[in-house]
């Protein structure tokens, strides 16, 4: 794919917290429109970390960020960032801060200078189409851990970006709200990159899995679809056959 | 908290959330400053006409003024004592002073009657448009986004507190009046401090990812109705008439 494709091009990013150790030494990454990827890692191994550096949320100490082509250096370049590019955070409780969930569904809308009748039917056609209708007068913090996950989706689905970044977005839910979000995910047409410490999950919505170890981004991993005819403990991990 | 009360259908609760909130406003200004029994009287009886019209249910209205009136009986275990003035009779070797009675009086009075106002207005009004109601009064930005933001975390530092307590419970805990039960309460105050500072951090990057830029939106539109002009109309003829009377000593 050419250059008009790529739609995030990190390179040599070096980041690292106030008197701590390198967190991100030197890593390379690039989206191109239309990749569906999986990020795998350890715990503290700067996945979470990579993502705020995408949105500029914290600034990296080396390294070039270009999305779009255009480089992206100082707050005012994210805020561009921010409008095509959509984070789901770990916690839901951070994403979800009005007290009911129209109103924090419409909040990126409103932001983003649309009226308010405007923002009020992106907001109900997309909750409707995450299978929320319904949903628009309960109270955010009263809502059980699932649809808190699938209402932070809503509000980030609704500023109708063009890429996803979503980070652990299967920690603490069920398997039917999991199949939810799997059947969400693989309707959008959508670029987006997952972090996720389940692997048959990444499997079955990414065509490829990235792993992150010591800061950098092992691009070795493709996904390739195995029947399994056989059980064994832990038969649900990735693993080989001879 | 209080939606399960703002939920309800009176005419005070489809009043524009602005008239409330000036009415209130000017209403708890003549009376603190009020000293007069008979209008102090007047303002709580309004308080109790405004509570009825907002039809908030008894058990909720008791369980409210119990706090204040938990601190205003500790006021009254000290002010006749302390208060100087003219001896009303003795308990034991104490002077109850009649100045210091009557100041109790007029504490208690004052506090009931805003208490009541205020959760009229409070249980009649969604946080959320009090907010704006607040925003558009061009009250400063930083008061109503602290205002709401308080609101909206309260309940997610208290969780955090339910669970670090629970955390401490279960590997034996048992508050006893020693050094290792301050400290334990010392490291639960610290770390929910830092906890709470450590989630405003990650709020606020989550807006600005949905591009907040310092304002906040309101999907309802605010406008005056024929009920909210005589409301306001009546209430302020109300307040006026206690101003008159305290001041002008009419009565």
């Amino acid at each position: 794919m050419g250059p008009n494709h790529l739609i995030l091009n990190l390179e040599d990013i070096c980041f690292n917290y106030t008197g701590g150790p390198k967190v991100l030494a030197d890593l390379d990454l690039q989206l191109f429109k239309g990749d569906r990827i999986g990020l795998m890692g350890p715990n503290g191994s700067g996945k979470t970390t990579l993502f705020q550096i995408i949105m500029g949320l914290l600034k990296p100490s080396s390294g070039s960020i270009e999305i779009y082509n255009t480089p992206c250096k100082t707050e005012k370049d994210f805020i561009d960032v921010r409008k095509k590019i959509g984070l789901l955070f770990q916690d839901a409780d951070d994403q979800l801060f009005s007290p009911t969930v129209l109103e924090d569904v419409a909040f990126g809308p409103l932001n983003l200078g649309k009226s308010r009748d405007e923002a009020m039917e992106i907001s109900l056609n997309t909750l409707n189409f995450l299978g929320l209708s319904g949903f628009e007068d309960r109270i955010t913090y009263k809502l059980s851990g699932g649809e808190k996950k699938l209402v932070s989706l809503a509000t980030v689905l609704a500023m109708e970006p063009e890429v996803l970044l979503l980070d652990e977005p299967t920690s603490g839910l069920d398997e039917k709200t999991k199949i939810t979000l799997k059947n969400v995910l693989s309707g959008l047409d959508l670029s987006y990159l997952i972090i996720s410490h389940e692997i048959d999950f990444l499997s079955e919505i990414t065509d490829h899995i990235y792993t992150m170890e010591n800061g950098k981004i092992l691009f070795d991993q493709e996904v390739h679809a195995h029947q399994h005819v056989h059980a064994h403990p832990h038969g649900a991990y990735k693993h080989k056959h001879d | 908290m209080f939606e399960e009360l703002t939920n309800g259908d009176s005419f005070i609760h489809g009043l524009d959330p602005r008239g409330k909130l000036i009415v209130v406003f000017l209403f708890s200004i003549v009376v603190a400053a009020a000293n007069r029994f008979q209008v102090l009287l007047g303002s709580l009886a309004i308080g109790l006409l405004i509570v009825l019209a907002a039809k908030v249910p008894a058990r909720e209205l008791i369980k409210r003024l119990i706090p204040v009136n938990m601190l205003i009986l500790f006021l009254w275990l000290f002010l006749p004592f302390t208060f100087g003035g003219e001896p009303l009779f003795f308990m034991g070797s104490l002077a109850v002073t009649r100045e210091g009675v009557f100041y109790a009086t007029r504490i208690s009075i004052k506090s009931n009657a805003m208490m009541l106002m205020l959760i009229a207005l409070v249980a009649s009004t969604p946080i959320f448009s009090m907010g704006h109601a607040m925003h558009q009064l061009k009250i400063p930005k930083n008061i109503v986004h602290l205002f709401f933001f308080t609101y909206r975390y309260i309940h997610a530092i208290y969780r955090e507190y339910l669970r670090l307590k629970n955390s401490i419970k279960i590997r034996g805990f048992i508050p006893k009046t020693d050094l290792h039960t301050y400290k334990t309460f010392a490291y639960m105050v610290g770390m929910l401090l830092v906890r709470s500072f450590d989630r405003a951090h990650r709020v606020h990057n989550a807006m600005l990812c949905r591009g907040f830029k310092g304002d906040l939106y309101s999907l309802k539109k605010f406008s005056f109705k024929t009920n909210d002009i005589v409301s306001i109309i009546f209430m302020m003829a109300m307040i006026v008439i206690m101003g008159v009377m305290e001041w002008a000593r009419i009565i």
